[in-house]
């Protein structure tokens, strides 16, 4: 596994020098050694991942794999949980995001997050949208706040659709919409960094189809780390996939490499569906 | 292997079985049916035995005096300050009775009548016309038309509630002759033959304690007491009125079952009672004074205003205690605080504290607030702080309730766009269980409004003619009201005690409309 | 390899697998049969090898379609997806490989019955390797052995030297007696055919070793006879 580790190493830079989205591709977020234990459990062992910016990065593997656990200590959601307790570095724009010092709430500025069940607040579209832009101050005047609103409902493909509703409660919206509205939310404060647990698991293939186009959209502008327990959904919206089990990253590489010639041997298993 | 035969779904067997479970079924149906048939059943004899009662409290009979305010008697020289007019209740009491005096000439010099012609009127019942007469002295010296209560017994009495007592309309009176002073004898062909059937059937229903002699026949202002009778003659001692009221009338009999022995009131205070309502000086009026007087040893001039007002300041220092305590308490244990050994046994206490019978919170107020504070006796203010402590565990519990039916999913989200903790329970989790925290506190006020046992012991039960003015007067509290006067003896104060149960049940129906009404308008789909 | 937790995905996979072992069976008595027409002038063998083709070219219309519907069911992933993908290729290079046997079985028949048999032996005598190339590398396909693959793939050297050592006889049997020249030229479009046989082995080696590690037999990187008419 260290071999295999090293290897993803070096591929990175090849593999991301090669993507067709221009601008920054070093190693966004550099996970270093990541241990996060639940009391005695122990759920991720030792992980070390490179996170390339502007691309997508899928977390896949079977339920309890610790795929998104991991993915909750790159915004410290895990720090909501009192039994949990997570070591190792995590090194974000040279800054290690996983130190005491580091305040979450800030952190959660700049690292949004999807989650798996769209979850828009009972209020309405608008103030869905508005709510983190205000209590992070972005917004001066309520014209800044109205543009906002707008630029992230228009990234999040939701503008058209609900221009003319806006003061609608957020949870009127059908399914796929909703997590459009969600990303939309995660979206207006000025995120770098996007991660999504599960986005589609509750939308039907349309919606689906819509969130995976609006994904694709969005990498071009943020680096998007994606858990998804759809094996074809990580191979049609990643440009990188690590296969995470039994809380150990077992492989990590190219999209194209995992899903036609992934090197290790549970991959291979998973990836082809021989064990659950 | 071939194919399985299908399975056999329809054979005896099975159908025996699936009798059996739809059996199964519909009794269980039945037996819920009959569960909510049973609790309605009780809600229903529960609600129409109360109602029934208290609708007799609903109306009084009150008697009108039209009287001269003679200022020798209500303002004589040296008391005839407005203050000591409105004092002067004795003066005001004897001119009332003085008029009803007037009335019934024939009592002079009888001083057992005089005194209970003297009872139809209670000598407290005057102090309202004494205080709006010493309000407005001008009204001193001209006539003035006032209404005071009934005695309690009578005003029973004319309710029907004194006595089982029945009624004949006899044939016409041809001659009434006074044979001897106060003694009468009717005569008229077959006019008094349904009488002594009427006895029989009466004796017969409710047994031979029916006191013969206590059968009134009143014609007009004029009423008698049956001393013999046959078919076509009857005997009479003459109570009021005089004999030639009954000429060419159709006189009405009265059997009275209960003897007057055992009786509260007299057959001379009945018959004067009658003779009053012929005169068309009772009438039947709302009971308003339930809600405008004060407490009084009297019934008819008892009311609960004292007490719905102390009720109201009592619910208002529990809200103003329990209310934010509550929901800040239940807000930081279940949303802020850690989970561990000291907060398993806050919680486990919390619990236990709702399980503490309610009267033990009364000793701990009267330990408390009024041995170690030294907060005043019988004022809502200890009262609320008591119930403010009863209901804490109740508002406690549910806005927890409240708050964990809030889907994480809500929190999750707030923390996700990087809101802080604080913010998030305060932004999204609150509203959200807004509306079943309000509930919860509102159950629990409901609950304290009807608690009686620790406003006992910290003296609320006291005898309270004042309208408490704030919250460290004395006070009493409509539980507390009631159970004061289901203790008294008198029958009168039944129907009112059921009336301020009513009046309970209605502060109840309005608190739970609330409740419904913050649901309803409130309550969010998710 | 451990079963599909969808055991019809493994028997799906598995019967793919035996209908191409199949069709390259059929192939390959194809090839000694057109060969051994040739040898014995055996014109009504040749003409039954001729037969052979259509049942050949149904099976690899039989399995395209199951590939088809494989792949739209189940979307296979990693070495199930490059068995889907190496399959196909398979069973077309197979369906070339009956195709030119036919050829063979057809020049067989137009042969000139004075054909001397030292003539037509050394077509007989290029067959057998021709065919034990095929049926190694089917026995790699039906094991997924890289190595055996990558053996016949390096192999084919052998079936060019061959082929140019026939050429030679040919021109040398035409140049002594200029009456075989029709025959001869029969004979080496035979010998063509075979050695361009020999190539779709080693096409097929090339994708049983991608289907067995997922890379790439470079065939620069191959050992190599020059062909004597390119």
């Amino acid at each position: 596994m260290e071999t295999t580790i090293t290897e993803s190493r070096e591929t990175l830079t090849a593999g991301t020098s090669m993507d067709e989205t221009q601008g920054l591709t070093y190693p966004r977020i550099e996970c270093k050694n990541i241990n996060v234990s639940y009391g005695d459990k122990q759920a991720i062992f030792d992980i070390s991942l490179p996170i390339p910016d502007r691309s997508v990065t899928a977390l896949i593997g079977p339920s309890g794999c610790g795929k998104s656990t991991f993915l909750r200590c790159l915004n410290r959601m895990n720090d909501t949980i009192e039994s949990c307790k997570v070591t190792g570095e995590i090194i974000m724009d040279g800054e290690n995001i996983n130190d005491p010092d580091i305040d979450p709430v800030l952190l959660r500025s700049r690292v949004g997050m999807v989650f798996q069940k769209p979850n828009p607040f009972p209020k309405s579209i608008f103030d869905n949208i508005a709510y983190g832009p205000r209590i992070h101050g972005l917004a001066e005047t309520r014209e800044d706040l109205d543009e906002m609103v707008e630029k992230s409902l228009r990234r999040a493909g939701l503008w058209e659709e609900v221009k003319d509703r806006l003061s609608s409660p957020g949870n009127s919206l059908s399914g796929g919409q909703q997590q459009r509205l969600c990303i939309a939310r995660a979206i207006a404060v000025r995120p770098e960094v996007i991660l999504m647990d599960e986005p589609c698991s509750a939308l039907d293939p349309v919606a689906t189809a819509r969130i995976e186009e609006l994904i694709d959209e969005l990498r071009k502008r943020y680096c998007i780390v994606i858990v998804t327990h759809s094996m074809q959904q990580a191979a049609r919206v990643s440009q990188r996939t690590a296969f995470f089990h039994l809380g150990e990253l077992v492989e990590m590489g190219e999209t194209d490499q995992i899903f036609t010639n992934p090197r290790e041997r549970r991959t291979e298993d998973y990836i082809t569906g021989r064990f659950g | 292997m071939t194919d399985a035969a299908p399975a056999p779904f329809r054979n005896e067997k099975a159908l025996k079985r699936l009798k059996k479970r739809r059996a199964a079924d519909t009794r269980f149906r039945f037996y819920g049916m009959s569960a909510i048939a049973f609790a309605l059943a009780a809600l229903s004899l529960l609600i129409v035995s109360i109602l029934s009662q208290a609708i007799s409290a609903a109306t009084y009979h009150v008697v009108r005096y039209d009287v001269v305010l003679d200022p020798a008697v209500i303002a004589p020289a040296g008391k005839d300050k407005p203050a000591d007019v409105a004092r002067n209740i004795d003066g005001f009491y004897n001119l009332l009775r003085s008029n009803l005096l007037q009335t019934f000439p024939d009592v002079q010099g009888n001083r057992l009548e005089t005194r209970e012609l003297g009872d139809l009127l209670t000598r407290l019942a005057v102090l309202p016309v004494a205080k709006s007469v010493a309000a407005n002295p001008t009204q001193i010296g001209q006539e003035m038309t006032i209404k005071v209560p009934l005695n309690d017994d009578l005003d029973l009495y004319l309710k029907g509630a004194v006595s089982p007592e029945a009624r004949l309309k006899l044939g016409t009176v041809e001659q009434g002759t006074e044979t001897a002073p106060g003694r009468v004898t009717l005569s008229g062909p077959n006019a008094f033959k349904g009488l002594q059937s009427l006895i029989s059937a009466q004796r017969a229903e409710v047994g031979d304690a029916v006191d013969a002699r206590s059968i009134l026949v009143t014609s007009g202002p004029a009423t008698g007491r049956v001393v013999s009778m046959s078919a076509n003659s009857l005997e009479m001692d003459l109570l009021t009125g005089s004999a030639a009221d009954y000429q060419g009338a159709r006189p009405l009999a009265r059997v009275i079952a209960l003897p007057e022995a055992q009786r509260n009131v007299s057959d001379d205070q009945i018959a004067w009672t009658l003779a009053l309502k012929d005169m068309g000086r009772i009438s039947r009026v709302p009971h308003f004074s339930l809600l405008t007087h004060t407490d009084s040893t009297y019934p008819e001039l008892a009311g609960a205003l004292a007490a719905i007002v102390g009720s109201l300041l009592t619910m208002l220092v529990t809200a103003f205690i329990a209310i934010p305590v509550g929901i800040f308490a239940s807000v930081y244990l279940e949303e802020f605080a850690p989970r561990n050994r000291l907060t398993e046994i806050i919680e486990v206490n919390i619990n236990n504290l709702a399980a503490v019978p309610s009267i033990v919170f009364g000793l701990l107020g009267a330990a408390v607030f009024l041995g170690f504070f030294g907060l005043p006796r019988s004022a809502p203010l200890v009262g609320g702080l008591v119930l403010a402590l009863l209901t804490l565990p109740t508002i406690i519990i549910a806005s927890r309730a409240a708050l964990k039916s809030v889907p994480p999913s809500i929190r999750a989200a707030a923390l996700g766009v990087g809101a802080s903790k604080m913010q998030s329970v305060f932004h999204h989790v609150l509203p959200v269980a807004g509306p079943g925290i309000f509930t919860g506190a509102i159950l629990g006020m409901a609950r304290a409004l009807g608690e009686t046992a620790p406003l006992l012991l910290i003296g609320m039960v006291a005898f309270v003619a004042d309208v408490p003015g704030g919250p460290t007067d004395e006070s009493t509290a409509l539980p507390v009201l009631v159970y004061s006067w289901a203790t008294h003896a008198e029958r009168a104060w039944e129907p009112m005690t059921a009336a301020v149960i009513v009046i309970l049940l209605m502060f109840l129906i309005t608190m739970n409309g609330i409740v419904v009404f913050l649901r309803r308008r409130f309550e969010r789909r998710w | 390899m451990s079963d599909h937790i969808v055991s019809a995905f493994t028997d799906e996979l598995d019967k793919l697998a035996a209908d191409i072992l199949r069709m390259g069976g059929i192939v390959e008595t194809m090839i000694l049969d057109a060969c051994s027409a040739v040898n014995k002038n055996d014109v009504e063998l040749a003409r039954e090898v001729v037969a052979r083709d259509p049942q050949v070219d149904k099976l690899e219309a039989d399995v395209e379609r199951q590939i088809v519907s494989l792949i739209a069911r189940r979307q296979p992933m990693a070495h199930d997806l490059r068995a889907v993908f190496s399959a196909l290729k398979v069973v077309g290079e197979l369906e070339r490989v009956g195709d030119l046997s036919k050829n063979i079985a057809k020049r067989a028949q137009r042969l000139d019955e004075n054909v001397g048999p030292s003539m037509r032996k050394g077509i007989y005598r290029m067959a057998s390797p021709v065919s034990r190339q095929l049926n190694m590398v089917l026995d790699a396909y039906a094991t997924g052995n890289a190595s055996a693959a990558k053996a016949v793939w390096e192999g084919d050297d052998d079936i060019d030297q061959h082929y140019n050592s026939l050429f030679r006889e040919m021109l040398t049997y035409m140049i002594e007696d200029p009456r075989t020249i029709g025959a001869g030229a029969h004979m080496l479009f035979m010998a063509k055919n075979l050695e361009r046989i020999g190539d779709h082995c080693t096409n097929i080696a090339e994708f049983v070793y991608f289907q067995a590690t997922g890379e790439y037999l470079l065939s620069t990187d191959r050992p190599k006879t020059p062909q004597i008419d390119g």
